[in-house]
């Protein structure tokens, strides 16, 4: 996923035939041509999805689990093999690794309440990086105050690489959690988590992987990995909103008690006691999003079909473009040079705040995110209050960084 | 540039921002923080009242040319007015930044520079940002930071 990789690009006429697939690329902000660079905070969503979830809602939709009538059994049969496909795509080992909940945010709340109230004490550790999310350091503060663990911060350097001596030094046998992003949503690194995850597993520490950014970018196989969780959102991986994946070893799973209590979740209840259902039900309490499920199936099928290695291929070579090209505007700084780094650029421009870069080149169509990406951490590293950020999908073309550039000589023009 | 960004980034904003007027500290002056967590703009505003007047107002921190260019123009606007007044002035200009685009602007002199942030829904909480600091400033002598979310 090198950015200084150069592969043969998708083929243009293929690529304009990808973006035929997404009805909102023809939306004209403010008259312009859309430039969607916003990626790293959704996708935008291929008909074949937006298509799966009315067809559900049309002819499947009753709750799932429960009735004995037929629309109950094709809810509970899109919901099920939803989640065969999701185990498929990440390789698990088992259908029941694979727990649905709404976002990647609350995988993770998920791992650090259930596994850390049941693993961590006091002077036990749990290691992040210092560019993870807030979704991946604020749980583990909170783990960590109910427990008494501490959280440890592995550093990076200036170029936003993960400094793996210090992470080898911080690693320990006090060491329980090691929960790391697989790319950072605020600089693009790709960390190595394989190496990560072997180093972890040699002092007996358990391992959780963000996936949230890296899942859309690349072929993710948890057991090649043998990551213990790895977490996804599938409203990135060109589904709907509101569906988060966890994926967790059953060993860990079936040890750990439940997260939230209600229905589903339970196999027996009376008001002395309850027992809890078998993997993943364990988990999932209440009536769950069936049709965000049968809409990020219907994402994974998408990204099948192109494949990762046309992906890989297309953004690489597009990241390379826009490096260059976004660099020779004058002014501006790159945070976030690691040189394994993927689909997300994130820049400064001398003397103009990020918040006023977004609002002229949304003028100009180009939407790109401002601000400090829920990464405040990496912000005070670089001494910066915010960054902007351009990030991309498969569906993205040269016109669109060429549209982008042209926005930040028009931002630099205003503030000259 | 496309009108509406005309509108909202006037040569005076432009110039309050590059120049910020007031951007100073102001020892024993009454301090209030104001931080907007979606873009982390954080401005400090300093107010010093004495017998039902402000004496003294000034400004520091970071952020968009649009909460830099509105602290600094609040700054200029309000020095020698009375308490009274000054509440009165954060009133209207909060009711000018949140008016629909259609009304006719209210006049406010220099601070109409800002109602073209009216067209841009996102940006009203920059503009609004050391207004906010600077009403909870003067209705204490200790307050609480206050957020724009």
């Amino acid at each position: 996923m090198s950015a200084t990789q150069s592969p043969s690009a998708v083929r243009s006429d293929a690529l304009e035939l990808l973006r035929q697939e997404f009805p909102i690329l023809a939306v004209r902000p403010h008259g312009r041509r859309l430039a969607y660079l916003d990626n790293a905070a959704t996708t935008q969503k291929p008909r074949e999805v937006l298509a799966a979830i009315a067809s559900y809602y049309e002819t499947s939709n009753a709750n799932v689990h429960r009735g004995v009538h037929l629309l109950s059994e094709r809810a509970t049969a899109a919901f099920e093999g939803a989640r065969v496909d999701v185990a498929a795509f990440f390789n698990a080992a088992h259908t029941h690794e694979i727990v649905f909940t709404r976002n990647a945010t609350e995988s993770i709340n998920l791992v650090a309440q259930s596994w850390g109230g049941a693993n961590l004490a006091a002077d036990d550790e749990v290691l992040i990086s210092a560019m993870e999310h807030h979704s991946n350091i604020v749980p583990w503060q909170m783990a960590c105050a109910r427990t008494g663990a501490q959280l440890k911060v592995v550093p990076f350097d200036d170029c936003g690489t993960l400094d793996l001596e210090a992470f080898r030094r911080l690693l320990g046998p006090r060491t329980k959690m090691v929960a790391m992003s697989h790319l950072s949503n605020a600089l693009g690194t790709v960390n190595p988590v394989a190496e990560i995850i072997a180093a972890a597993h040699a002092v007996g520490a358990v391992v959780l992987v963000d996936g949230a950014q890296a899942a859309y970018h690349m072929a993710v196989d948890v057991r090649a990995l043998d990551a213990d969780f790895y977490v996804a959102t599938g409203h990135k991986l060109y589904g709907p909103t509101g569906m988060g994946v966890l994926y967790g070893k059953t060993a860990l799973l079936e040890a750990m008690p439940p997260f939230l209590g209600g229905g589903d979740m339970i196999a027996t209840v009376t008001f002395e006691q309850s027992t809890w259902n078998v993997l993943p039900y364990k988990f999932e309490a209440g009536t769950p999003h069936i049709a965000g499920a049968v809409g990020l199936a219907a994402g994974l099928r998408f990204l099948r079909r192109v494949g990762f290695e046309t992906i890989a291929a297309h953004e690489s070579a597009l990241l390379a473009y826009a490096t260059d090209a976004v660099q020779a505007v004058p002014g501006v700084r790159l945070i976030g040079t690691s040189p394994v780094k993927a689909s997300i650029l994130s820049f400064v421009m001398d003397g103009v705040h990020p918040h006023d870069i977004g609002t002229v080149v949304d003028q100009a169509g180009v939407a790109i995110r401002t601000g400090h990406h829920c990464a405040q951490p990496v912000m005070a590293r670089f001494g910066v209050p915010a960054t902007a950020r351009a990030s991309l999908a498969l569906y993205n073309t040269r016109e669109d960084i060429d549209q982008l550039v042209a926005a930040l000589h028009e931002v630099r023009k205003v503030f000259a | 540039m496309m009108d509406s960004l005309q509108e909202l980034y006037q040569e005076v904003i432009l110039d309050h921002n590059r120049r910020p007027r007031n951007f100073r500290a102001i020892d024993g002056g009454c301090r209030q923080e104001g931080f907007n967590p979606l873009c982390g703009d954080r401005l400090v505003v300093y107010v010093v009242v004495e017998d039902g007047l402000v004496r003294d107002v000034a400004f520091e921190g970071s952020g968009c040319a649009i909460s830099k260019a509105s602290a600094s123009l609040m700054t200029e606007a309000l020095r020698g007015r009375s308490v009274d007044e000054a509440r009165q002035l954060f009133a209207e200009f909060h009711e000018m930044v949140m008016s629909s685009s259609s009304a006719p602007a209210r006049d406010l002199g220099k601070l109409s520079a800002l109602a073209g942030v009216r067209e841009f829904p996102m940006r009203v909480k920059c503009a609004s940002l050391a207004w906010h600091a600077l009403k909870a400033a003067l209705e204490s002598a200790s307050p609480a930071p206050v957020s724009t979310e």
